[in-house]
This record gives structure tokens, sequence and C-alpha cells, in this order.
């Protein structure tokens, strides 16, 4: 009998990631899509680190700074009572810097691909930035929020580097999908390795199966 | 009245440029911004919506003060009371024809007023469809009556008729005259049709490289000649015979084509596509009414 533990883990921290994001994102893109400040550039930067850069490389940097024998994770530990390393929490704020990118591209460049007479004829009817934004400007980016959402969700499905460094591998805490099938591999459980990877496989080609069909406009003539 | 007094440094891919204007506009008056592109004309729009800065001046309308550089005074676009139609419309997508409309109305304003106003421009029976499956024409039709639901004192329209043929031009030069006249609107357009502004405009400003060079009613403005008697048209040579020593031109006036037999050497310095101002003196017209005013 399968432990379903890994797999419900795997997606409770995607949920929880992809809809803190979402928010997080929604904001940030509007900035980059629509400022002139001179550290864009640097900012632009930092979002897209997470790209290029190893997964171990930030797993290590986060399991550095959150380690309760260091300065800043002492200082959670006591005020907030949060202890980020080898904790669910922890694999949340690695995951929302690890699919920060994918969330926040989509929506800036959906912005950005808006005519800005969108946003002017907005203001000029009298409408509020925030106004525009929720009323003119969101709803008209839905194909982009929707791949956003998708992309943020299936990498952190797909994350394993920064989960192994600073979650480790802690039974319905940290030892998620990805870790999981590692350690039945190396215990050569490949029955039990090929039962996980089976369902991620399966559930993200559905996922992405499904954004293609929306965004494609295969599945209109069915809604409509 | 409109009092315009601004100065901005504009830079564009073909250099820099100041744009100095000093414009009296006079309330309920139908002006037309003409030019070369590049003139500076849809940042003169941009400024007068408040979408974009100017570097120094003032802008006061009905003797509010909309911008104001040394009182430190530049009213956001919300804060303005105009209508602007942009070059691409700008209707908003996720939204049907009324709900754009509806989008437009201040609050606690009169609902009615959107009823009214897709009557004015025949749009009832498409109000519940989407821009995008509209035709130019309506589109325009939705985006002119998108910017009076808030019955904005001035109205600028970049360009309106420029996507659109000549039928459905004229069509539309009709509506706005009428919601010109029925809303009590100033209105200042862009455009680059001379018989469109002869038609519909009191006066001509003509721009070139950000300054104005030419002010004055259309007449004034594209005919070199003064001609007296006062009965002319601004058309478009659109085919030239030539026969013997004379030469037939035809002329497009409006959606009319008439031939005018000039000599040698008019037609000889006229090619195909040159506007042109057609008049007569010491000449009779009869006038005979063909249908009701609107």
């Amino acid at each position: 009998m399968m432990d379903w533990g890994p797999i419900i883990l795997t997606f409770r921290l995607a949920i929880i990631t992809t809809l803190l994001l979402f928010v997080i994102s929604i904001p940030l893109a509007y900035w980059l899509a629509y400022s002139r400040s001179r550290i864009k550039p640097v900012i632009e930067t930092l979002v897209s680190m997470p790209l290029v850069l190893p997964p171990t490389v930030l797993g290590f940097y986060l399991l550095i700074a959150f380690s309760p024998s260091g300065g800043l994770g002492q200082w959670l530990n006591e005020w907030l009572g949060l202890q980020l390393v080898f904790s669910f929490e922890g694999l949340v704020f690695a995951s929302l810097i690890y699919s920060l990118p994918f969330m926040v591209h989509p929506i800036q460049s959906g912005l950005t691909n808006l005519p800005g007479s969108l946003m002017e004829a907005s203001y000029v009817l009298g409408k509020s930035k925030m106004n525009t934004l929720f009323k003119v400007l969101l709803p008209n980016i839905k194909p982009s929020l929707l791949t956003g959402i998708v992309l943020a969700f299936a990498h952190t499905i797909g994350e394993f580097g920064v989960v192994l460094m600073i979650g480790g591998s802690i039974p319905d805490e940290t030892r998620v999908a990805s870790i999981a099938i590692y350690d039945e591999v190396e215990a050569l459980n490949y029955s039990s390795a090929n039962a996980y990877s089976l369902v991620l496989f399966v559930v993200t080609f559905i996922i992405l199966l499904l954004v293609y069909l929306i965004n494609g406009g295969y599945l209109k003539r069915y809604w409509r | 009245m409109i009092h315009i007094d601004i100065h901005k440094q504009l830079t564009s891919s073909i250099g820099s440029m100041s744009l100095d204007l000093d414009l009296h506009i006079k309330k309920g008056d139908f002006v037309t911004i003409y030019g070369k592109s590049g003139a500076g004309k849809t940042s003169t729009f941009r400024i007068l919506a408040g979408l974009m800065s100017p570097d120094e001046g003032k802008i006061i309308v009905d003797d509010k003060a909309w911008v104001d550089t040394t009182a430190d005074i530049n009213l956001s676009p919300q804060k303005r009371s105009i209508g602007l139609v942009f070059q691409d419309y700008a209707l908003f997508p996720n939204m049907t024809v009324r709900e754009n409309l509806e989008f437009a109305l201040m609050r606690d304003a009169d609902i009615t007023i959107i009823d009214d106003l897709l009557e004015l421009v025949e749009l009832e029976g498409l109000q519940d469809r989407r821009p995008a499956t509209l035709s130019g024409g309506q589109q325009q039709r939705v985006a002119l009556a998108r910017a009076l639901v808030q019955k904005p004192q001035i109205l600028l329209l970049d360009e309106p008729l420029s996507a659109l043929d000549i039928e459905m031009r004229q069509k539309l030069q009709e509506y706005i005259l009428k919601v010109h006249k029925e809303f009590h609107l100033t209105t200042i357009m862009i455009s680059h049709d001379i018989s469109e502004i002869v038609r519909m405009t009191d006066q001509v400003i003509q721009l070139e490289e950000g300054k104005v060079i030419k002010k004055g009613n259309p007449a004034e403005i594209f005919a070199n000649i003064q001609v007296g008697g006062k009965f002319q048209f601004t058309g478009q040579v659109v085919n030239i015979v030539q026969q013997d020593f004379l030469f037939i031109l035809t002329i497009l006036i409006g959606k009319d084509l008439v031939k005018v037999v000039v000599d040698e050497s008019e037609g000889s310095s006229l090619v195909i596509g040159d506007k042109v101002v057609v008049a007569s003196k010491a000449y009779n017209p009869i006038v005979k009414k063909i249908g009701e005013a609107l």
C-alpha cells in the first residue's frame, strides 16, 4: 500500500505557495511593468535569479540564514516563534522565492503587452489606479494570470534541490514527493518510486495540457 | 474659454524638439490641430488630458487652473473634465458595449444617459456585443459615446476617422457634429484630411515642429488665394485627361465626383492625388433644399 503522505504534502505546499505568490506577484509585476525607477533592473535581476541559479545554492543560503544558531533564525524563533529550517513553513518560504519568476514573468509580460491606451482611457474616465488594475488590466490578461498560476504550481511540485537543503526528509513535514522518490530509489524500492513518479507525471501532464487547451481557445466552444 | 500656454521638451526617434504653444480656444468651438506627424499634435492632446506633464506653463479652463507650474498645480487625468477618443479607440475588450459605457459612469450619475447615448449613436442593437466583434465604424461610435458619458467640457478626438472608409467617415462626421452641438462641447480634433477639416471645424491650428505656424478658419488656411464670392469646395484630383489645349479634371468633393475643365497652364501643374480648391466667381448658384436639418 502506497503512503500518500508525500503526495498530499506536495500539493499542499504547491497550493499554499501558488496562492501566496499570486497575491505577492500582482503588485510586483505591476511595478515592474510600469515603473521607470532606476533600481528596476536590479529588482528584475533578483526576481529572475532562481531561473538560473542551482537550487542548491538558494537552499544553502536559506539554510545558513535561517539556522537557529544564526542571527536571523534566532530572531525569527524568539519573536515570531517561526522555525524556517527543517519545517513546512520554511519550505513555503523557500518555494515562494524559488517559484517567484514563474508567476511574475507571465503577469508582467501580459501587462506590458496590453495597449497603453487602455490604462490611459480608464484614467481619463476618472478611474483610480486600483480600479483600473482590477476592472480593466487584470481581466484583460486572464491567459497570463492562468499561465502564471499553473507554472508556479507545477514548478513548486517539481522542486527538489531547495527542499533537500532546507527541508530534509521529515515525514508529513518536509518529505515531499520528489524527495520521497529519491529516498525510495536509494532504498531500491523501485515500485514505490515508480508509483510516486507516475502520479507526478500524470498530474503535471494534465495541468499543463489544460492550460494549453484553455489559452489556445480549444475549450471556448464548450462553455459559451 | 481654454487658455493653453505651455512648454515641453520632447524627445523622439528623430531627435529632440521643443513644443511651445500659446492658444486661446473659445467655448463651444470646433477646432482642428493640423500638421505633419511628429509636429507635436498628439503630445498636445496628452498634455491637455493630463497623461503628460508640461515642463512649464499653464492650462486654464473656464478660470480653473488645470496646470500651473508656477503654483505647482497639475491635475491628474481623473480630475479633468475631458472626453478623449483614442486613435485606436481603446475600448475595454473584457466589457460589452454597454459595460464600456457604464464603466465610464460616475457614482450617483443618472444612468439614463447610457440609453440616450446608445440611441444617439444608433448602437442599441449592439449593446451586448464585445468590441472585438464590431466593425471599425461601430467601435468608433462606442468610443465616442463612452467619451461623452461623463458630459465633459472638452472633447478630444485623435484622428478619429483615419482608419475608416470614405462612406463611413461622412456618417461619423455627422455623428460628431451632432454630439458637438447637442452636448455644447468644445471639441478639439487632430486630422490630416482637409475636406474633413473644412467641413467640420471653425478654426484650424497648424503645427510644425512644435510651433503654431498658422491659425485661422479653414478656408484661410488651406486656400492660398483669397477668392471673392465665397463659393468654394475642397477636393482631391482623381483623374486628369488632356484634350487639345484643355485638361479635364475629375475631382472628388465629399463623395461626389465633379468634372472641371481647366487650361493648360493650370492643368499641367496638377497630378492625381493633389488637394485642390474648386471655386467660382461671378456665378449664381442654385440652392435647393433637399432635406430637413438634423
